[in-house]
C-alpha cells in the first residue's frame, strides 16, 4: 500500500509542477505573426520527467533509510580513496600513477587542454587554501577572492610600474595577501557563522570596488595588460612552452600546498583550529588563544590565495577587476563544500570536477548555472559532509598510544 | 587543612545591568584540598565560576592564584585562555566537548597551552616538535586510562555515554595541569552508578594532591567529598564550613528549605 500512496503523491507533484511550468513550457506567443502555439508534447515531458525524478529520489531516501543501521561500521572506511590512502603499497602505486599521469600530460595532450588543467590545479590551490579558513578553523569566508586581487595586482602593479620578475614577487604577493588576512581577520574576530560571512562578502566587494574606480592606482576597468610570464632561469620560453612551464610550476605548487596543508592540519595548530570550529567556549577555557589562532588562520588562507593571484597574473599577462567578482569565492566555496570540508582529498577532486567540468561540457553552456545550482543541492541531499568527507579518527596517533603503553 | 591557599577571592561582586548576580564574595582554597560550592538554583555558583575564570569581567573584586612555592598572580581581567595558562582549568555544567573530534584528540587540545610548537614547526615538523607532539600523546593517553576511558580513544567524543562525556571533560581539564580543577556540577544528569564512580575518580584525583572547587547539587556526593564547604544565596556568601557545620547551620538549611513559618 505504501508503494500505492507514493506514486499518488509522484503523480500529484508532476502536476503540480505541471500547473507551474505550463506559462513557460507550453504557451508560445509569437508577437510578431500574433499567433499562440501550444506545446502540450512540453507539458508530457515535464510531467514524466518529474516523476521520474522524484520517484528515484524517493527511491535513494528509502534505500538510503533502510542501510541506515549497517552504516556505522562502514563509516570507517567509507571511500575507495580512504581505503586506498590507507594501505602503503597501494599509495606508494596511486602515488607513481598520478606522477606519471601528471608529467606526461602535457606532452600527450594539446596546450588548450594544458591550459585548462593548470587552471584547474590553481583552483586546487586556492580550495586548500579556503580550506584551512572555512574547513577547519570553520570561519565562513566569502570574500576569499580578495586576497586572491591583491596578490594578482601586486604583481601586475610592481611588474609594470618597476619591471620586478614573477620569482621575485611570488613572496611578496603571498606576505601581501596574509597581511590583508590580517588586516581582514582584526576586526571580524568576535564575529561567527552568518556575520562573519556578511563582513567577509563586504571586503571581498570592497577590495575590487577600489580596483575599478580608483583608476590612478589599478587602472581601474581596463585593466593591467602585457605581465612578463613566470621566466625559467633567467630564459624567456614560447607561448607553448610557457604554457608547459606553467603547468609544470602548479603541479609543483599543488604538491607544496597537500605537503603543508597536511602537516599544518595534523599539528598543534591544527587541532586548535577544528577545536575552535568545535566550541570558542570551551576552546578558550582549555587555554587557546582565540584570537591568535583565528588570525593565523585567515592570514595563512589568504597567503595562498596571494600565490595564486601572482601565478594568474603571470599566466593570463593581464588582470582586470572582472577577475576577481563574488562569484570566483563562490566556486572557491562551493570546491570546499562539495569536495569536504577539511578534507584535502576532497578538496582536490572537488576542484578538478567544479573547473574541468563546465570546460568540457561547454555545449551545455547556457546551462552551466543550473547544473552547478542543481548538483550542489543534491549534495547537500545525499551527501552533506562533501564527497569525501574528512577522517580523523583514524589518525597517526593510533599506533603510538600503544607505544606509550608499552613504555 | 592549614596550608597555603592556592586560590584567594575577595570582595567579588558581578553586576549584569541592575541585577547583582555575585555581591562581594570572598573565597578560598588551599593545596590539596576538596572545597565544594553550595546553593539553590540561581544562587550564582556557575557566574562565579565564569568570573574567576575570565569568561565574563567582573565588576569588582580580586582573584589571586598562588602556585606552590610560587609567587601571588592576580587573575583579575585576563583572558580565559590566559587564566587556564596560570592554572585554573574547568569542566562546564552542559558539557562542551569537541564533539567531532576522537577522545584522544579532546585531551590533546588540554595539552595546548603547555606546548609550544606553531606555524613553522608544524610545516618543518623537526625534532623538538616532534618530541613534544609525542608527549602531548602519552601525557594525554594517561590522562585518559586516569578516567578510565583508553580503551574509548579513538571514538568521537558525541558518541561516548553522558558519564563518559563527563569523565572525557575532567581529564581534558587535567591535561592543562592546573593548579586548581573547576567541576562544574560533574555529576548532573548521572545515575546512582556513574555517581559512585564519579565520587571514586575525584577522591583518586584529589589524593595524587590536585586541588578541587566543585559545584554540585548532590548533597550526598558534597558532604563524603569535600574537606569545606561554601553555602551562596542571592549571589551572597551565607556560610562556611565543615561538611558537618554546614547540615547544622540554621541560615543554611533556611535558604534550602524555606523560613518556619509560626502558627
Amino acid at each position: 500500500m505504501a508503494v500505492f500512496q507514493e506514486l499518488k503523491k509522484g503523480v500529484l507533484i508532476s502536476l503540480w509542477f505541471v500547473f507551474l511550468t505550463f506559462p513557460v513550457m507550453v504557451i508560445k506567443v509569437d508577437p510578431i505573426a500574433r499567433t499562440v502555439t501550444w506545446r502540450w508534447m512540453n507539458a508530457l515531458y515535464m510531467a514524466v520527467g518529474t516523476f521520474i525524478i522524484y520517484t528515484l529520489v524517493q527511491f535513494f531516501i528509502k534505500r538510503r533509510g533502510r542501510s541506515k543501521p549497517a552504516s556505522t561500521q562502514k563509516e570507517a572506511g567509507s571511500s575507495v580513496i580512504h581505503r586506498l590512502l590507507d594501505n602503503p603499497r597501494r599509495r606508494a602505486m596511486l602515488f607513481v600513477v598520478l606522477a606519471v599521469a601528471a608529467i606526461a600530460f602535457p606532452q600527450l595532450l594539446s596546450s588548450y587542454q594544458t591550459n585548462v588543467m593548470t587552471t584547474a590545479l590553481m583552483y586546487v590551490v586556492l580550495g586548500l587554501g579556503l580550506n584551512i579558513v572555512v574547513g577547519l578553523a570553520g570561519l565562513l569566508d566569502l570574500g576569499f577572492v580578495a586576497f586572491y586581487a591583491v596578490g594578482a595586482y601586486t604583481y601586475a602593479l610592481l611588474n609594470h610600474h618597476f619591471g620586478l620578475g614573477f620569482w621575485t614577487i611570488l613572496p611578496v604577493g603571498g606576505l601581501l595577501a596574509a597581511c590583508f588576512g590580517i588586516l581582514l581577520g582584526f576586526p571580524v574576530l568576535r564575529l561567527r557563522g552568518d556575520y562573519l560571512a556578511i563582513v567577509t562578502l563586504g571586503f571581498g566587494e570592497i577590495i575590487r570596488l577600489v580596483l575599478e574606480n580608483w583608476g590612478e592606482f589599478s587602472k581601474g576597468p581596463s585593466g593591467i595588460s602585457n605581465i612578463a610570464r613566470p621566466s625559467l632561469f633567467g630564459m624567456e620560453l614560447d607561448l607553448h612552452g610557457s604554457i608547459v612551464f606553467n603547468y609544470y610550476l602548479m603541479v609543483l605548487f599543488v604538491i607544496f600546498t597537500i605537503f603543508v596543508v597536511n602537516r599544518l592540519q595534523n599539528s598543534r595548530l591544527g587541532r586548535a583550529w577544528i577545536a575552535l570550529r568545535e566550541d570558542e567556549i570551551a576552546c578558550q577555557a582549555m587555554g587557546i588563544d582565540k584570537h591568535r589562532t583565528k588570525l593565523v588562520a585567515f592570514s595563512l588562507g589568504a597567503f595562498w590565495a596571494g600565490l595564486m593571484g601572482v601565478v594568474f597574473a603571470g599566466k593570463t599577462t593581464f588582470v582586470n577587476p572582472a577577475s576577481f567578482t563574488f562569484m570566483e569565492s563562490a566556486i572557491i566555496l562551493a570546491i570546499v563544500v562539495l569536495g569536504g570540508m577539511g578534507s584535502i582529498v576532497g578538496v582536490i577532486l572537488g576542484a578538478l570536477i567544479l573547473i574541468l567540468m563546465p570546460e568540457y561540457l561547454r555545449g551545455l553552456s547556457q546551462y552551466r548555472m543550473l547544473a552547478f545550482g542543481a548538483i550542489l543541492v543534491c549534495m547537500m541531499i545525499f551527501r552533506p559532509q562533501g564527497l569525501i568527507a574528512n577522517i580523523r579518527r583514524t589518525y597517526v596517533y593510533k599506533k603510538t598510544p600503544n607505544d606509550a603503553q608499552a613504555s | 587543612m592549614t596550608s597555603q591557599p592556592i586560590l584567594e577571592v575577595s570582595g567579588l561582586t558581578m553586576d549584569f545591568g541592575g541585577i547583582r548576580a555575585l555581591n562581594a564574595l570572598d573565597l578560598d582554597v588551599a593545596s590539596g584540598e576538596i572545597v565544594a560550592l553550595i546553593g539553590p538554583n540561581g544562587a550564582g555558583k556557575t557566574t562565579f565560576f565564569n568570573c574567576i575564570t575570565g569568561i565574563y569581567t567582573p565588576t569588582e573584586g580580586n582573584v589571586w592564584l598562588t602556585p606552590p612555592g610560587g609567587k601571588k598572580v592576580s587573575l583579575n581581567g585576563l583572558k580565559p585562555n590566559k587564566v587556564t595558562e596560570r592554572g585554573l582549568a574547568r569542566t562546564f555544567q552542559n558539557i562542551r566537548l569537541f564533539s567531532k573530534m576522537t577522545v584522544l584528540e579532546n585531551v590533546m587540545i588540554g595539552r595546548h597551552c603547555r606546548t609550544k610548537a606553531f606555524i613553522l614547526g608544524a610545516i618543518l615538523r623537526d625534532p623538538r616538535t616532534r618530541r613534544e607532539e609525542q608527549d602531548i600523546l602519552e601525557t594525554s593517553y594517561a590522562m585518559l586510562e586516569k578516567v578510565g576511558l583508553a580503551e574509548h580513544c579513538d571514538e568521537f567524543a558525541e558518541n561516548l555515554s553522558y558519564g563518559a562525556q563527563r569523565r572525557l571533560e575532567i581529564a581534558r581539564a587535567l591535561a592543562t595541569e592546573p593548579l586548581l580543577l573547576l567541576l562544574d556540577e560533574p555529576a548532573a544528569g548521572m545515575n546512582p552508578q556513574e555517581t559512585i564512580e564519579l565520587e571514586g575518580l575525584i577522591k583518586k584525583i584529589s589524593r595524587e594532591g590536585q586541588a578541587i572547587l566543585l559545584i554540585e547539587h548532590d548533597m550526598k556526593l558534597v558532604m563524603s567529598l569535600s574537606d569545606r564547604i561554601f553555602v551562596m544565596d542571592y549571589g551572597r556568601k551565607i556560610a562556611q564550613g565543615t561538611p558537618r557545620e554546614i547540615r547544622e547551620n540554621p541560615a543554611v538549611i533556611k535558604a534550602y528549605l524555606g523560613e518556619e513559618v509560626d502558627a
